[in-house]
């Protein structure tokens, strides 16, 4: 007995449509995995309650923007916003994934990865 | 807000200066993701959620009519802190083409996937193999073993699967730690083995 073959169907028009949203260049800044550092002496006078949050979660360490997502219950796409506004008040710096483009032309870091995960 | 948060454990939180890494979990229903990523993680594994607007087009709707819906799209996902400061996060998320711009936005910058697959319905998977080529997201493929699953040979599943001789099949039990981290060390091989990709 065979598995069921599979088509390439790379090729075929799906049957749906996402509406994708366009968002502002600064908001693309924040990946899933940038890290996130709560600036400790800005004023928090003017934020928003979301703002306020972050800020809060943040306070003992860095937290990557997917955890802040998932602590605070707020989707991606409105998190990034938040951040963007942060950012922009001086409220948080953001550490980038290394290397932010392609990972996978890093063959030190691939290799650092390798060494890492069989040393578990 | 404050009500609708739980607060991270303590040694949740990260130094800042580590560098972050992002590897794509993806597969059909019910093919073990969750499994996978709570296995390997170090956190109490995490979720979060996107909404999504979809638009199905005519063939959907007999009356031909626009017909947009929003769908919530829910990733669990964990975090392994490996030696040299490197953090990397498992993303579960489900890889058919209709969560298209959820996945896109997961794969931007992400450093490959692992595609599961279960042999009893293998086909689940093929869909999700082709979003990842779609994506240019290098993957391996990863056959979890469920009891009465048929056990087909490597060369069968590879020829079903079409898969070229370089992307890695591995059995592995999601269950298991050992098995989860020799997975994903056959993924991280394989990228070794990739041509750098052109720098636009
Ligand atoms: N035998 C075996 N069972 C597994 C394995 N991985 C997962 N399971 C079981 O399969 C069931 C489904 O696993 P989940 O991890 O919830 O699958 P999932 O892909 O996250 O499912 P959805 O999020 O619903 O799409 C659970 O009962 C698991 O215990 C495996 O490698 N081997
Ligand atoms: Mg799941």
């Amino acid at each position: 007995m065979n598995p069921p073959r599979r088509d390439r169907d790379r090729g075929l028009v799906r049957p749906y449509v996402v509406t994708e949203g366009r968002s502002a260049p600064s908001r693309n800044h924040f990946d899933h995995v940038t890290l996130i550092i709560a600036q400790r002496d800005a004023p928090h006078a003017l934020l928003s309650p979301e703002g306020r949050a972050v800020l809060q979660l943040c306070r003992p360490g860095a937290l990557s923007v997917a955890e802040i997502s998932a602590y605070l219950q707020l989707p991606m796409s409105v998190l990034r916003i938040v951040l963007a506004d942060l950012m922009d008040s001086g409220h948080i710096t953001s550490r980038a994934p290394s290397p932010a483009l392609h990972p996978r032309n890093d063959r030190p870091l691939l290799e650092a990865l390798l060494r890492g995960l069989r040393a578990l | 807000m404050d009500s609708a948060h739980c607060d991270p454990a303590a040694g949740t939180h990260l130094g800042g200066d580590e560098t972050a890494i992002k590897v794509v979990i993806a597969g059909p229903f019910g093919v073990g993701k969750t499994t996978y990523v709570g296995t390997l993680s170090d956190i109490a594994p995490l979720r979060t959620e996107e909404v999504m607007t979809t638009a199905s087009v005519a063939s959907d709707d007999l009356r031909g009519l626009p017909n947009k819906t929003e769908t919530t799209v829910a990733m669990d996902f964990g975090r392994l802190s490996l030696a040299g400061g490197l953090v990397l996060y498992l993303f579960g998320a489900p890889g058919q083409p209709r969560f298209k711009s959820v996945l896109q936005d997961l794969a931007r910058g992400a450093l490959g996937a692992l595609v599961l697959a279960d042999t009893r319905r293998l086909e689940a998977s093929y869909p999700v193999m082709s979003e990842m080529e779609r994506l240019d997201l290098p993957y391996a493929v990863a056959v979890n073993r469920f009891p009465d699953a048929p056990d087909y040979p490597e060369a069968a599943l590879r020829e079903a699967m079409d898969l070229p001789a370089q992307t890695p099949l591995v059995v592995c039990d999601a269950r298991e730690r050992g098995s989860s981290r020799d997975a994903l060390v056959r993924l991280v091989e394989h990228l070794l083995t990739l041509d750098p990709e052109p720098i636009p």
